[in-house]
């Protein structure tokens, strides 16, 4: 009986985890080529939004992880565009993302559902999600590590005058990354919004700045970013059984937050970010 | 180069993030099926004196945010948490307000303030000494903290200082109330503009002479320029990010006085509502500069007004949508116009070398 507790306990936990390490995963992809992706927030809600919305309007599960994904590459497009062709501040941008993806989702709610805060229920998934995420974070491991592409995209966030030398266009592959960031974290968003059968007002809840400590934690390497994922799903377990049992429900909610700035001091000096990760790449600025 | 060029380059970026917010507003309007002039009126008609008390209501606090986040800027230091800061500071300005209840004015005042910076810049304080002391990144710190804030506001209203059925503390002493300024013009009756005002301009000035005209503000533009070179220069990098914060958090802090001092006379559990990260846009709209952060504050409260204004017929969620689009347009024209200063500078420097 203890055992099988145990198993439904790390069950809940691998499924909360699961929204971080897909959001981790596309922190990698993005910082990896030298973007600071700090709009994977307003991407998990966008991808919450557009798969409620998908959902809703076809009944079809399928078409909102369409939607979800498409909700998270149009934000991810819009920060490529700002930060790697335009070259503007990488963090302003992702927070200014974060403000819009905020007030579309909110708005959206009041046009769309007339409600403040919830929309209606959707149905349960029938789509297999879980292996669908982890093959995405084995895809993203082989193509950056083991792929002559994979190399040139890391190579944009190291060393991006290396890339650059070698012909490749550093905006090309940054674009790549950041658009796969916002493909992985819309589907985050998709699975934060089946896990709750509806969208809520501002439900990413901080898993989009969490998920970026976690990559940090996990050195900026998809398999270390999924464990430490791991982490921070099993607090937020532990936080919503704690609550269960009658602790103070707001002190618990602070739990992955505290954890989150306890973690990092931790892992000071263990982890080095991408050498030109927040840099925009300016040849003009340069010579 | 000519100085109107160059006053061009610069007023260039603010002029296309404004015409870029007035277009979507434009779309937003037109997809929702009210017409452009019809959302204008809705606007003009009800902007009368009581709307423009508002508006300086809500600039208060985008001013004391505004500075929180400029001020640790010019240390170079990305402050995120002004959100957390100012609820942590108008707490206790509420504590001292309702603990001192009966002290005079002249003493409870003055500590109410001070508690309010102090709160602020205590908590503003925790990843300045993070940052200064193990080098842990600020951004996710600062917003970790806000979460924090939020969270231990709300579990202090719940079980500790709440009033029982309420989100809310007790009154504050009478003591400790800044009065209205709604008699300024006949119809700004009832508009929740104070006399903390007055105290975030002065702040606007003290940043300003802090950071242009004393050693340590000289210091900490320094370390914004490069901790190594501020450090090579005798600098200490890790004290001035230390003093950035908490005089931040302070600043942030000081949203107490407008909000609990001025207005509610209490603390209300959640009234922060995204004032921190509107802060970052003030901020980032003065160019750090602790004097334009007013100007750019009264532009972004006039904007949440006519949100409110428009609410009829549009949902008000849609300036969110436009305070990241003036953002994004502004840091994108910001770079635009370097580089175009730039090669002008360039091309001129090459013309009177030949």
């Amino acid at each position: 009986v203890i055992a099988l507790a145990l198993l439904s306990l790390a069950a809940q936990a691998v499924r909360i985890s699961v929204p971080y390490g897909l959001a981790a995963v596309g922190g990698v992809c993005s910082e990896r080529t030298g973007v600071v992706n700090i709009a994977l927030e307003g991407i998990l809600l966008l991808g919450a939004f557009f798969a409620v919305i998908g959902t809703h309007y076809t009944g079809s599960p399928w078409v909102g992880v369409a939607a979800a994904m498409g909700g998270g590459l149009a934000a991810a497009a819009l920060h490529a565009l700002a930060t790697v062709t335009l070259k503007a501040d990488q963090i302003v941008s992702g927070l200014a993302i974060n403000i819009m993806a905020f007030g579309a989702t909110r708005a959206g709610l009041r046009v769309l559902f007339q409600s403040a805060s919830n929309s209606p229920r959707i149905p349960a998934p029938a789509v297999p999600l879980l292996p669908v995420a982890l093959l995405l974070i084995l895809a993203v491991l082989v193509v950056l590590w083991r792929t002559g592409l994979g190399l040139a995209l890391r190579a944009a966030g190291e060393h991006p005058e290396a890339a650059h030398s070698a012909g490749f266009s550093v905006a090309r592959l940054r674009w790549l990354g950041v658009l796969a960031s916002g493909a992985l974290g819309g589907l985050g968003g998709a699975w934060l919004a089946f896990q709750q059968h509806s969208f809520s007002d501002q439900m990413s809840g901080g898993r989009g700045y969490i998920a970026l400590a976690a990559m940090i934690v996990g050195k900026w390497h998809p398999l270390g970013a999924a464990a430490a994922c791991l982490l921070f799903g099993a607090a937020e377990t532990a936080q919503i059984r704690l609550q269960g049992a009658g602790a103070p429900t707001q002190i618990l909610q602070a739990l992955p937050f505290v954890l989150t700035i306890l973690v990092l001091v931790l892992w000071v000096g263990r982890s080095v970010a991408p050498a030109a990760v927040g840099r925009p790449y300016d040849p003009e600025q340069e010579g | 180069v000519r100085p109107v060029a160059l006053w061009a380059a610069r007023a260039a970026p603010v002029a296309a993030a404004l015409a870029a917010a007035l277009l979507l507003s434009v779309i937003f309007a037109l997809a929702l099926g009210v017409a452009p002039a019809e959302l204008l009126a809705l606007v003009t008609d009800r902007f009368g004196a009581y709307a423009w008390g508002q508006v300086l209501y809500k600039a208060t606090f985008l001013i004391f945010t505004g500075l929180a986040v400029a001020l640790a800027f010019a240390g170079g230091l990305f402050n995120i948490g002004a959100e957390g800061q100012a609820v942590v500071g108008s707490l206790a300005c509420a504590l001292v307000g309702i603990a001192g209840a009966g002290l005079p004015g002249v003493v409870l005042l003055p500590l109410a303030i001070v508690g309010g910076i102090l709160g602020g810049g205590l908590w503003g304080l925790i990843p300045g000494a993070l940052k200064a002391r193990w080098g842990t990144h600020e951004v996710i710190n600062t917003i970790m903290l806000n979460f924090i804030a939020l969270a231990l506001s709300n579990f202090l209203i719940a079980r500790v200082l709440g009033l029982p059925e309420t989100v809310r503390t007790a009154e504050i002493g009478a003591g400790a109330v800044l009065p209205r300024l709604d008699g300024l013009l006949p119809g700004m009756r009832g508009a929740a503009v104070n006399l903390s005002l007055l105290l975030a301009l002065a702040g606007a000035a003290a940043a300003h002479v802090f950071l242009y005209r004393t050693r340590a503000g000289l210091e900490l533009r320094a370390v914004g320029l490069g901790r190594r070179q501020a450090w090579m220069l005798g600098v200490d990098p890790a004290g001035r990010t230390r003093l950035a914060f908490f005089l931040a958090g302070g600043a942030a802090g000081l949203v107490g006085t407008n909000f609990v001092l001025g207005y509610k006379h209490y603390y209300e559990d959640g009234f922060s509502g995204g004032i921190g990260f509107l802060g970052i846009a003030v901020a980032l709209l003065a160019r750090n500069r602790p004097l334009m952060v007013v100007p750019a504050a009264l532009l972004f409260g006039v904007l949440s007004q006519a949100g409110l204004l428009v609410n009829t017929a549009l949902p008000r969620e849609l300036v969110d949508i436009l305070t990241g689009a003036i953002l994004l347009v502004f840091i994108a024209g910001e770079r635009w116009s370097q580089r175009w200063v730039r090669r002008r500078v360039a091309s001129a420097a090459a013309g009177r070398g030949a």
